[in-house]
């Protein structure tokens, strides 16, 4: 089997010597990280198995469906609409940027004081070592933060297939109406990609797939109310993280199958640590694949995590998608709608962000908030001071950390955080 | 009659405290880091009697595993030490060797806000012990050498490393050595007066950690601040003690 990935690899213009460095790192990190986790869900196995098999038999599926025909798609953000994609008949997946690679081939291209996540993106196209961006038909690029849209430009220099969608930065009547003019656009040109045009029945379709896998999510999220909570936070993160690659039925039907589990965890008072554990709900900055540094450190000091209020987490699932248009340019609307209510830092001013941590602090009964940002990342660098003021003035205790991917500070940050969790105590 | 022991192991210098029941310091201790910690560790600990034990300082999780004692962090150590001499404090300023911090507390003294300096040494001890030594001062003589100057000279980097080069040309320019201290101490003041500010605006601050010991340092904040600053007996053994307090309160 494994000789069969290496020639699909090869196959895909991976550096294979650099490549099977990242996988020795990745496998490592999972190991120390989720498999010596204690009391996990026995559902958690089919994430493991995506996990060891993430660059492996989901890249041989990818490679399947281009055989027969279909368009692959990559994206970097949470703005870009998998309902449009699979109406096309084409699949949606998320694209590698959660760990540094390539780092002085990245530093020729971008400047050293951007975001880790950018650099990441970067890093995984020049070391060559990404088989989703690589095996991609269409990279989708969006103009979200100024280093995002600045950095495409410069991406664009790297690959042939890169296609940027514009996005609003206020919440207004016109900003609503450039979505869905660039929804459409967006449309067009993935029609143009699979020659297969968007049909209401289709679209209808599409937007039920992906809203039954937001919903098992929603059921997921739900069950960590609980005290003690069935799953621990770096389980449910690797949920949300999956949720970008995984073959979609068959993620709604495993987070499903995870959930009834759950669920009778939780009526044998069944959990991951014990009642009364203090609560974190983690808000701010997304975490990409391999990035588990953060609630690694804040799940081994004693602490527990509930929610991720993040475009990997809640941010990017929350809303569903409106199901009862008949008309194509009805579901468009609908999928405009769902998308619009995004409360990402790109908007000014962007009030329902610090509105929904507070809610998500009150339903996952958070004993603290923990603000995760990354350094360089000025939406939600300049966020969390409000945040934290927010938080503070309904007496919610908060602690806001500036990290990236590199290990050199986690002393540091194992400090700041187990101070926090004892004052949570 | 129990005793209590508390550990903290900075990147400089390790301080035991042992306290009785009635949380009475009966003896302590101190050593420097040194390249092995463990083997200092051990070694100020040997024959030192106590019924329990907990480790606080960035050493602290090498404690837990060689010596199977419980932790805690040094910002609850030095909040809980800081109230043993100050019942009411409500704001604790921390400067050790490698960090900074300031502490805010609720009138009950739990943590109720804290922040740390970033990831460098910029502003700590041993900061000040680098810059003492470029300038040719004993480290005790660095604080009341700065005290002395009339004038100061306006040092704008906080690296360690930057800094040092800056005061290595003003010294080349024949600049007066306790100027450029007196320089660099104010430089410490406006970046841990602006800490202080962040976290907590008013009220008398407990300054503890080898730091506070320094006299120009102890002038300048109380002068900038305009707000009334306390030192316990030893501020560099307040983490230790808190910890050992900390302990014998362990249910």
């Amino acid at each position: 089997m494994s000789e069969e990935y290496r020639s699909i690899w090869a196959d895909l213009g991976l550096d294979l010597g650099a490549h099977d460095i990242l996988l020795g790192v990745l496998g490592k990190a999972y190991q120390d990280i989720y498999l010596a986790q204690k009391d996990r869900p026995q559902g958690m196995g089919y994430f493991d198995f995506v996990m060891s098999e993430v660059h492996g038999l989901r890249i041989k599926e990818l490679v399947d469906e281009k055989a027969a025909g279909r368009k692959i798609i990559g994206s970097y953000c949470v703005f870009v609409p998998e309902e449009i994609v699979l109406a096309a008949n084409a699949t949606l997946v998320g694209l590698c940027s959660g760990a540094d690679f390539a780092m002085e081939e990245v530093e020729k291209y971008l400047p050293r004081n951007t975001c880790a996540l950018i650099k990441s993106s970067f890093g995984f196209k020049l070391g060559k070592v990404c088989p989703y961006l690589e095996s991609a038909d269409m990279i989708v690029g969006e103009n979200t933060c100024d280093g995002k849209k600045k950095a495409y430009e410069t991406l664009n220099e790297l690959v042939s297939n890169l296609y940027v969608m514009d996005l609003p930065q206020v919440k207004s009547e016109n900003s609503k109406a450039l979505l869905k003019a660039e929804y459409n656009r967006f449309r067009k040109a993935v029609e143009n990609l699979t020659g297969v045009t968007v049909t209401a029945e289709s679209l209808k379709q599409a937007i039920r797939t992906v809203n039954a896998k937001r919903a098992a999510i929603h059921r997921l999220s739900s069950l960590r109310k609980a005290d003690p909570p069935p799953i621990s936070g770096l389980d449910a993160l690797l949920a949300n993280q999956v949720f970008f690659y995984d073959n979609p039925a068959r993620f709604t039907e495993s987070v499903n199958k995870i959930c009834d589990e759950l669920e009778e965890r939780i009526k044998a008072k069944k959990g991951v640590c014990p009642e009364g554990t203090p609560r974190v709900l983690v808000s701010g900055c997304p975490q990409a694949v391999p990035n588990w540094k953060f609630p690694f450190i804040v799940e081994t000091s004693g602490a527990v995590i509930v929610g991720e209020e993040s475009c990997v987490g809640e941010r990017g699932t929350r809303n569903l998608t409106d199901e009862s248009g008949e008309t194509v340019e009805q579901m468009m609307d609908a999928i405009t709608e769902r998308y619009f209510k995004v409360d990402c830092a790109i908007f000014t001013p962007n009030p329902d962000r610090l509105d929904h941590i507070q809610e998500m602090a009150a339903a996952y009964k958070a004993d603290g908030v923990i603000h995760y940002g990354l350094q360089f990342c000025q939406p939600y660098l300049m966020e969390s001071i409000p945040v934290e003021k927010g938080l503070e003035a309904k007496n919610i205790p908060c602690l806001r950390i500036e990290t990236d991917y590199s290990m050199e500070d986690v002393g540091q940050l194992k400090t700041r955080i187990e101070a926090f969790i004892e004052q949570l105590r | 009659m129990m005793r209590f022991a508390g550990i903290d192991i900075g990147s400089r210098t390790i301080e035991l405290v042992v306290v009785d029941e009635a949380g009475e310091i009966v003896r302590s201790l101190q050593a420097n880091t040194g390249f092995d910690l463990a083997e200092e560790v051990r070694r100020l600990i040997n024959g030192v009697k106590y019924d329990r034990i907990m480790a606080t300082g960035y050493g602290r999780n090498l404690f837990e595993v060689s010596f199977d004692a419980p932790t805690v962090t040094e910002i609850k150590a030095h909040a809980r030490g800081a109230r043993a001499f100050f019942p009411d404090a409500r704001t604790v300023l921390d400067i050790g060797g490698q960090d900074s911090k300031v502490i805010a507390l609720t009138e009950s003294g739990r943590v109720k806000k804290f922040e740390m300096n970033d990831r460098c040494a910029a502003g700590t001890g041993k900061f000040m012990e680098i810059m003492a030594r470029t300038l040719g001062f004993a480290i005790e003589d660095f604080g009341r050498e700065a005290l002395l100057a009339e004038k100061s000279f306006n040092i704008s980097s906080m690296c360690t490393v930057f800094a040092e080069s800056e005061v290595t040309s003003l010294i080349a320019k024949g600049h007066s050595r306790k100027e450029i201290a007196r320089g660099l101490h104010e430089s410490i003041i406006r970046r841990v007066a602006g800490m202080i500010n962040r976290v907590s605006s008013e009220g008398d601050i407990v300054f503890t950690g080898g730091v506070a010991n320094n006299p120009c340092i102890r002038a300048l904040l109380e002068e900038n601040l305009a707000r009334r600053i306390m030192f316990p007996a030893d501020p560099q053994s307040v983490g230790a003690l808190g910890a050992a307090l900390l302990a014998a309160e362990v249910s």
